[in-house]
């Protein structure tokens, strides 16, 4: 082996080659805030990997939030690395320097645990390519004991299946609490001297930890996947995921990126999880109970974050705003605290309604030309079986309201490819456009604009529609041909997928372990930077499908049986599968069963969570 | 840009009229150091705004659908050098003393920018680009080059020397006024000096001339050490 690079020659490289790139401020570090510790202080080192570039992985809450909690702790350091971008990458390969962490500039097999963040299925190939740039063997089975653990979390690993072989260990669900019982097992075990697959078996005892060498996959003749059998006894079938029964204080103290990222602000989560149940919708499975920060915790957590950053955005983050319990409150209270301060406060993910304007309203600071809602589907038919209903009346009074209040620009998200969708309904898209065009040619004159944002319908696993195929490139292009054939002109704008990327992400995510195989070959022909235009080539998967000796439609375009096993049925969510069943097949009679948090339509959540419920007894869910 | 247009002037002189005693205008010079040099200009103006109201300092903002604070930066600094001296022109409302300002920004600047001093300066005087002059750089070689001497007199004696930036060919020795070799660094490294013309239109970069001795910008360390300024607002 090599000799490797010492932090000092890192140094000197970035020197003499950062004039080179894009943007050298993506590669340097020593932004605000960072912390940076003396590695012969510190015995244990951990990388957090955001698998694309710093640009998007600085505004990724979930590493400043484990950054923030690792570093707390006097006997760990936790430093950044994210993907480089092409021209940086090929100066890194041609002059032989692997991938470095910014505080340091160690590289990354240096370090002890390299914590790879996944929130979405497109970071796969980037993830086996910083593998890669840092000398370390993609595959798991192939690693050493001198190699640093492999460590990935993240909504994507909800289905762990893909990346298993590369993976090894996965942390199913909430990291706020794991993190630190993997560092207290990983001392242990550096302090006892045992070999690598004991370190292994020493995790797999964490709740929420999957070690995918424990356990092998089987398939039926047809294809199709058949269970899941552990190798060694002591291991857990099924995984449950981790949760925290309740939220930890928010992380207030953010690095501050010296260059534009793509979100520069201060993120509050000011609630986890969602009652709404929308059929297709993955976060608002998997991220149950519901459970609420003070108003006075959120409060302060902005000023403080305030304090320490200088930041002039916040953004209170929810999957469904409107849903917090105290939203008024809330509002009123920012209001009181930082108004006149030239801030932007956003308030995103509001129930379309008209008393969400007046809250976006009184967010005063904030002037703003546009307006976003969410109504998914055009028709209200096609919206029941989404379990997202919505009369026309209300979603045309929620807009007469956003125009009076003098917002113009209008952007809606929709999606094509769904269940029950017929070409009417898609046509539907147009004409709800068109008379909300001319409802604002009405109450507001020529600035009118309005933004159909369409996006393509994926059955994700853990949700009721996982038993949805998924419509195929064909009958995709034909719906975004009448749409882009009937919404153009001046005043409308239209956005969309490539079925291509849907399909990428549709297989992706609810593929079984063969897709190791499938991601392995893609990369291996140059496959990276999914989540990228420039860079996506669809033909690269089809040439890697067929390498595999696999079929992509298999994955995506099967009507699945009742009685079908899936690959990810070992992941235990706390919603149990009867409840997504039973969804399913109410979707298919069109009927509704919205907002659980008035009434209880047993999920699975409060019996799997109930010891947790008992022990804290101030926990407070949304569960009645 | 707050005093780009007739407009806008009057905007501020009505602005100063009603509230004439809460404004102060500051002129800060400040050192950008080796962990801000690929921080852009425009980083660079957030970046302060950022450490104003760490430090609960209020920066005035423009009138309008989109104000925006009165912070200018009196020289772009190319990114990759490290400077000793740029200067900050920003207008702050509230009433405070210059001690006040220094003791609340000095804990919350971020790595990478010292502050060397900072006045008062009259709301009304004219911007200090206008008078912009020439600025003064150090330039160090990471790599030997024998015969630095001989090639920085060549440059001087030189007639013209013409070089193409961004597409455009022009002639880099009128915008040099100055260059000589100094002593070697701490680092046993071989610097040399120069002052060239900052004027608008008329700017050098000491890259070019570093480029123009055959040597990779990768290679050196550029730093700025003084901007010149004009006679009129020497006084």
């Amino acid at each position: 082996m090599k000799p490797a690079k010492t932090p000092k020659e890192i140094k000197n490289f970035l020197e003499s080659n950062l004039w080179e790139v894009q943007k050298p401020g993506r590669y340097t570090g020593g932004e605000l805030n960072q912390v940076v510790k003396d590695w012969k202080e510190v015995n244990t080192r951990i990388a957090l990997i955001f698998p694309d570039i710093y640009d998007l992985g600085m505004s990724n809450l979930g590493i400043a939030i484990l950054y923030d909690r690792l570093n707390q702790r006097s006997d760990v350091l936790a430093e950044r690395v994210f993907a480089p971008w092409e021209d940086m990458e090929s100066i890194l390969r041609a002059s032989g320097f692997p991938l470095y962490s910014l505080e340091t500039k160690h590289p990354l097999e240096a370090f002890d645990i390299l914590g790879f963040s996944l929130p979405y299925e497109t970071l796969y190939t980037n993830t086996l390519n910083i593998l890669d740039l840092a000398g370390i063997p993609l595959f798991s089975k192939d690693r050493t004991d001198d190699h640093p653990l492999i460590i990935a979390g993240g909504h994507a690993t909800f289905n762990p299946e893909p990346m298993h072989a590369f993976i090894d260990a996965f942390v199913i669900g909430e990291g706020e609490e794991v993190v630190n019982e993997i560092v207290d097992k990983y001392q242990a075990w550096k302090r006892s001297g045992d070999n690598r697959s004991n370190l292994l078996s020493e995790l797999s005892e964490i709740w929420s930890i999957y070690i995918p060498a424990f356990y092998h996959s089987y398939y039926n003749s047809d294809g199709t996947f058949s269970h899941l059998e552990k190798r060694t006894k002591q291991v857990s079938l099924p995984i449950i995921k981790r949760i925290t029964p309740i939220l930890p204080p928010p992380t207030t103290r953010l690095i501050v990126p010296y260059i534009e990222t793509v979100h520069n602000r201060i993120s509050i989560e000011i609630m986890r999880g969602c009652t709404r149940g929308c059929r297709f919708c993955q976060a608002g499975m998997i991220l149950r109970p519901v459970r609420e920060r003070t108003v006075q915790e959120i409060v302060d957590a902005i000023d403080q974050a305030l304090t320490n950053t200088g930041l002039e955005e916040v953004g209170l983050l929810s999957l469904s705003s409107s849903d917090y319990s105290r939203i008024l409150e809330l509002v009123t209270e920012v209001n009181n605290r930082f108004s006149g301060r030239h801030l932007t406060i956003s308030l995103p993910s509001l129930r379309i309604e008209s008393f969400s304007v007046d809250l976006m309203d009184a967010l005063k600071d904030s002037r703003r030309s546009g307006y976003t809602l969410a109504p998914e589907a055009a028709t209200e038919r096609l919206r029941g079986f989404l379990n997202k209903p919505l009369s026309d009346e209300q979603l045309l009074d929620t807009l007469k309201a956003i125009y009076s209040h003098g917002m113009f620009n209008i952007k809606l998200y929709f999606m094509i490819g769904l269940p029950f969708e017929t070409l009417e309904d898609v046509k539907g898209i147009v004409d709800l456009c068109k008379t909300i065009y001319s409802e604002g040619r009405r109450i507001i004159g020529r600035r009118t604009q309005v933004t159909a944002s369409v996006g393509t319908f994926i059955p994700k696993p853990h949700t009721p529609f996982q038993w949805f195929p998924m419509d195929t490139k064909e009958q995709l292009q034909i719906k975004q041909d009448l749409l882009k054939r009937n919404l153009r002109g001046p005043g409308f704008k239209l956005t969309w997928n490539s079925p291509e990327d849907s399909l990428l992400e549709a297989f992706l995510s609810r593929g079984d372990r063969r897709l190791s195989n499938v991601i392995y070959n893609a990369w291996k022909m140059g496959a990276k930077f999914e989540a990228w235009k420039e860079h996506f080539r669809f033909d690269l998967w089809v040439e890697a499908f067929s390498i595999a000796g696999l079929d992509p439609n298999f994955y995506t375009h099967r009507t699945r049986l009742m009685n079908e096993s899936f690959p990810w049925d070992h992941i235990n969510t706390g919603i149990q599968k009867e409840f997504l069943m039973e969804e399913y097949q109410l979707s298919q009679k069109g009927q509704t069963r919205i907002d659980c948090s008035n009434q209880c339509y047993g999920c699975g959540i409060l019996p799997v969570f109930d010891h947790l419920r008992q022990e804290n007894s101030d926990v407070v869910w949304k569960c009645p | 840009m707050w005093f780009g247009n007739v407009h806008k002037i009057k905007l501020w002189v009505l602005n100063l009229s009603t509230m004439a005693l809460n404004l102060i205008r500051l002129n800060l010079i400040f050192a950008k150091t080796e962990q801000m040099r690929f921080t852009s200009h425009l980083d660079l103006l957030r970046t302060w705004e950022r450490t104003f109201r760490r430090a609960g300092l209020t920066l005035a903002y423009t009138q309008g659908f989109k104000p925006h604070p009165k912070i200018n930066l009196v020289s772009a600094l190319p990114l990759g050098f490290t400077s000793a001296g740029e200067i900050l022109d920003v207008l702050l409302e509230g009433d405070y003393k210059i001690s006040d300002i220094k003791t609340k920004l000095n804990p919350v600047l971020p790595p990478g920018i010292n502050i060397c001093d900072l006045y008062k300066v009259p709301l009304n005087k004219a911007k200090l680009q206008k008078e912009l002059e020439s600025s003064e750089y150090i330039i160090t070689l990471l790599d030997p080059l024998p015969n630095l001497h001989q090639d920085l007199e060549s440059l001087l004696i030189s007639e013209n020397l013409i070089r193409t930036h961004k597409e455009k060919t022009y002639d880099l020795r009128p915008l040099i006024l100055e260059i000589h070799e100094l002593p070697n660094d701490d680092e046993g490294f071989q610097r040399f000096f120069t002052r060239m013309t900052s004027r608008e239109g008329a700017t050098g970069r000491p890259d070019e001339i570093v480029a123009a001795l055959g040597v990779s910008v990768g290679r050196v360390r550029i730093h700025r050490t003084r901007l010149e300024f004009s006679e009129i607002s020497q006084e």
